[in-house]
């Protein structure tokens, strides 16, 4: 079996067998953290760049020791504003950074729709970390490996996804991701946080935290940012976290074996209470762990085809 | 297509391997068996139970991936990549003798990168190697201590080994490409 | 000089002419149209039964980028490109570089557009200094340099006061008021249409209100000061609602116009055929089915005046990037008349009548241009279409200089024969001449 697409733009182009594919593949890459040399020889030789034009410290480092672990040559480029203000055009910094011959390239970008640009216009593979409001398929990913481990299994689990979901590509990936295999997903948050027609993606939408939280076998918190106050999206993030921050109490009316999750980095006391993000339901550093493994698979599995103008 | 073995010889064969073990390294101690994904593990599960069976001591068993050590790996343009399994050795391979199982010896690439696969866990006293089918046609020198059945083979023929864990029944298969003569 | 053309249907709301008829073109000017006019000396165009002749068409919403983006259009390209496209003149957009505020402007304009040939060009001059909303311009002296309305397209009249002060200004003049209808704060940063495919792309959103609610405000500052406002534009379902109300209130001086991909295309094109194509990038954004839907009705019952293109001309580099970071437009002066055909016409949604009506009377009568009609003495502006011509859009081929537009390989059914200005043929059969 093999993934139908040389690029990893989206979980929208996935299905249900590819996603099946990419967490068995990581169940087997898991192990190698284990062992005492983290390292097997499979990408031995290939060059991975790694494009990131917004900051990241987890998803870059994450993708880094996954293709190190794999033996792949890694170089991570932190693009600066200030060379998109020099006015080079993000085709024209890839075309030259092509020249080079890497045989993936994994971005990171402000602007939705980025990844599909280079995808339709560049010879390297792409791998999508995460394109402005749109997707970040390999978190939905981790997500779905990490609730498959407690849980084992993701159909018919009742998932509450819970934050700005407007502006949030994890979201948007996770919600794909669920309904494919089966899933309930609710989405929470304040109605000004709401995309249009948000019950078309196949969710329950609901501005109640109760709603959501109650009898769910999975919390899913997402960031809110405090820019998020400018565009009078929210007064305050202290009345944010009274309406929909993740606290004991509200936790108490999930299943007993609830688990939760946030894709980082947290505010504490803003979306999530402090003594959540570190009890006893909270699998978030496991996500982080998670993280590498369903790289290193996504890697390996994309890895085996060559680079080629489309 | 033939049928080189059956499942009585194929019960022998293994019987008489475990008892050249003990003879050989003269004991179970120290000893592990590792047997490479996919057919070698049942197989390396057998030789345990035998063992067990002849002189009541316990050899620790594990299973080995080598789908991430082949060296033809990422050659195939375009092609899908071997499906990736788990590797569990649940015991340090440090100082041991270990035995190395594997269902089919032919090119010994697949031994050559087990071989590298098991040297990143740890450093064996001694590495072994058990096949149940020895075809013959190496492209590496590598050479099986033990070996359940000498086969001769041509490079158009191909050796199916079906096993009781993993396909139902317990035998060898010899098979000529299409087109060869009926027998 | 004479010109004949002889048979074909020609299509005269203004003259309430519509009927088999031969024209006959002198000097420049439109001398006689009767039943059978005989040859005499006259170079004769023949007009196959079934061709129309037609006032020439009249683009009152294009952007030349000439001063200043002339890497994008010049005069000479854009009026090459109207031409092309069956229109015998255009009105130019002020938000050049320099944005035409003042008669100096204007007067290039016009000066390079008389050593182009090609379509006549009416400039529209700003509302205000630069565009920027603060102080009116001096409008009379722009009138009287030649510019025929006024508007600060590429954004909104900056505020109400300023909008009420044009209108009564401007109406003083008798000249009328173009507003890119748009609420600032509702836009935004956005970037297409809010509605569910923006949403699942990831793409900033612009609601159809935003549009509205400024063109309900226009609306209501034309009927307290009288001065003529037209809607540039038309997108959102809200906004033809408000229009059509205004009208039938008795609202004389309010009038709109919409160009042909909001009334062809939605936001389903965002995705398809290809996720994140620049060339459906503009502003308004292409909406939902139902305000696409919106359009075609009020283009049927009489609620738009004018079908305009808001010709965008933008350099290929500009539009290969991120969607997000992409200029807002196409091109469109080329295809308005396959589309106008194809999706109006032959959709069984309007006659041609109507359509002449939307793509010269009205123009003309909105912006009170000569041209519309084919009086007698008039100057001999003429368009001739072929209904049933089989079109396929290439963009590569277009005359503009730019090719960002949406339509490359449509097959549509409806072209231009040929396109007479002044009693010049200056584009026949695929040529410009």
């Amino acid at each position: 079996m093999t993934l139908k697409s040389r690029h990893l733009l989206g979980i929208a182009d996935l299905d249900p067998e590819e996603i099946g594919l990419i967490l068995e593949t990581a169940d087997a890459m898991t192990e190698i953290a284990a062992r005492p040399i983290k390292k097997v020889p499979a990408l031995r030789g290939r060059t991975v760049v790694n494009l990131f034009f917004e900051p990241s410290t987890r998803t870059r480092t994450s993708f880094e020791v996954a293709e190190k672990r794999l033996s792949a040559d890694t170089l991570s480029i932190a693009v600066a504003q200030s060379s998109v203000t020099k006015g080079e055009t993000l085709l024209d910094t890839v075309r030259n950074l092509e020249a080079m011959a890497p045989d993936m390239i994994v971005m990171r970008h402000g602007s939705s729709g980025a990844p599909h640009l280079l995808a339709r216009l560049c010879r390297s593979a792409i791998i999508n970390a995460g394109d402005g409001m749109h997707e970040h398929p390999t978190q939905a990913l981790l997500d779905a490996f990490t609730i498959r481990e407690h849980k084992k299994r993701l159909d018919g689990l009742k998932v509450a996804i819970v934050g700005d979901l407007l502006h949030s590509r994890v979201l948007r990936s996770n919600v794909h991701l669920l309904n494919k295999m089966g899933a309930n997903v609710w989405a929470c948050g304040p109605t000004t946080l709401m995309p249009s027609d948000l019950a078309r993606f196949g969710v329950r939408p609901t501005a109640s935290i109760d709603e959501a939280i109650d009898e769910a076998d999975v919390i899913m918190m997402l960031r809110i940012q405090h820019e998020r106050m400018h565009g009078h999206f929210i007064p305050s993030t202290r009345e944010y976290f009274t309406l929909f921050g993740l606290t004991p109490a509200r936790v108490a009316r999930a299943k007993p074996d609830v688990i939760i999750m946030h894709p980082g980095p947290m505010n504490r006391g803003v979306e999530i209470d402090s003594d959540v993000a570190d009890g006893p339901y909270s699998v978030i550093l496991e996500q982080v762990a998670n993280g590498v493994a369903v790289r290193m698979a996504v890697l390996y599995l994309l890895a085996g085809q060559e680079a080629q103008a489309d | 297509m033939s049928q080189v073995m059956d499942a009585d010889r194929m019960g022998r064969a293994l019987t008489r391997i475990s008892h050249e073990i003990l003879e050989r390294n003269r004991g179970t101690s120290e000893l592990a068996l590792v047997g490479i994904r996919t057919r070698g593990v049942p197989l390396a599960r057998r030789i345990a139970r035998s063992l067990h069976e002849i002189n009541h001591e316990h050899v620790p068993t594990g299973a080995l991936d080598i789908t991430l050590y082949r060296d033809d790996l990422m050659r195939q343009p375009l092609g899908p990549q071997p499906v990736v399994h788990r590797t569990e050795i649940p015991f340090s391979i440090d100082d041991r003798r270990i035995l190395l199982v594997d269902d089919v010896l032919y090119t010994g690439r697949t031994i050559r990168a087990a071989l590298d696969a098991l040297i990143d866990f740890g450093r064996p006293r001694a590495i072994q190697l058990i096949v149940l089918i020895d075809r013959g046609h190496r492209e590496l020198p590598i050479k099986a201590d033990y070996v359940g059945k000498n086969l001769p083979t041509s490079l158009k023929e191909s050796v199916q080994v079906r096993l009781q864990e993993t396909d139902g029944e317990d035998e060898v298969l010899l098979t000529e490409p299409a087109g060869a003569e009926e027998s | 000089m004479k010109l004949l053309l002889k048979g074909g249907r020609v299509v005269d709301p203004a003259a309430g002419r519509d009927g088999e008829f031969d024209v006959l073109i002198e000097d420049g000017r439109i001398a006689r149209i009767a039943k059978s006019v005989p040859a005499d000396g006259a170079d004769v165009i023949a007009v196959k039964p079934g061709w129309i002749v037609a006032p020439g068409l009249i683009d009152i919403h294009v952007h030349l980028r000439e001063p200043g983006q002339e890497h994008k259009e010049t005069i000479a390209t854009g009026a090459a490109s109207a031409v092309a496209g069956g229109f015998t003149a255009v009105a130019c957009m002020p938000n050049t570089d320099p944005v035409n505020d003042h008669p100096g402007v204007t007067q290039l304009i016009l000066r390079k557009a008389a050593e182009a040939g090609g379509a006549r060009v009416y400039p529209i001059g700003a509302v205000s200094i630069g565009s920027r909303g603060e102080q009116l311009a001096e409008l009379a002296a722009q009138k009287a340099a030649g510019c025929v309305a006024f508007t600060d397209d590429g954004r909104p009249v900056a505020t109400a006061l300023l909008m009420r002060r044009a209108l009564e200004y401007a109406g003083m003049l008798g000249v009328p008021i173009v507003d890119h209808c748009e609420d600032p704060s509702l836009k935004g940063d956005g970037v297409a249409h809010e509605g569910f495919h923006a949403a699942r792309l990831g793409l900033r959103g612009i609601p159809g209100v935003a549009e509205s609610i400024a063109v309900e405000r226009g609306i209501a500052l034309a009927e307290i000061t009288g001065g003529a406002f037209h809607v540039a534009h038309m997108s959102a379902r809200q906004s033809v609602r408000a229009v059509r109300d205004a009208k039938m209130r008795g609202a004389r001086t309010v009038t709109c116009e919409v160009a042909p991909h909001h009334f062809v295309l939605t936001d389903e094109a965002l995705e398809t055929p290809i996720r994140y194509d620049t060339n459906v990038k503009m502003n308004p954004p292409l909406r939902e089915a139902a305000d696409r839907d919106a359009m075609l009705e009020g283009i049927a019952d009489g609620t738009v005046d004018v079908i305009a293109t808001d010709h965008a001309p933008h350099h290929a580099d500009e539009k290969l990037v991120e969607f997000d970071r992409a200029p807002f437009g196409i091109v469109g002066l080329e295809t308005c008349v396959p589309l106008v055909f194809d999706r109006l016409v032959h959709a069984g949604r309007i006659g041609i009548r109507r359509a002449v009506e939307l793509l010269s009377t009205n123009p003309a009568r909105v912006f009170h241009l000569p041209g519309g009609s084919l009086a007698d003495g008039a100057a001999a502006d003429v368009t001739i279409l072929d209904p049933d011509a089989r079109v396929v859009v290439r963009a590569a081929e277009l005359k503009s200089k730019s090719k960002n537009t949406p339509f490359d390989g449509w097959e549509l059914k409806g072209g231009v024969v040929a396109t007479i200005v002044g009693g010049t043929v200056v584009y026949r059969n695929g040529q410009l001449l």
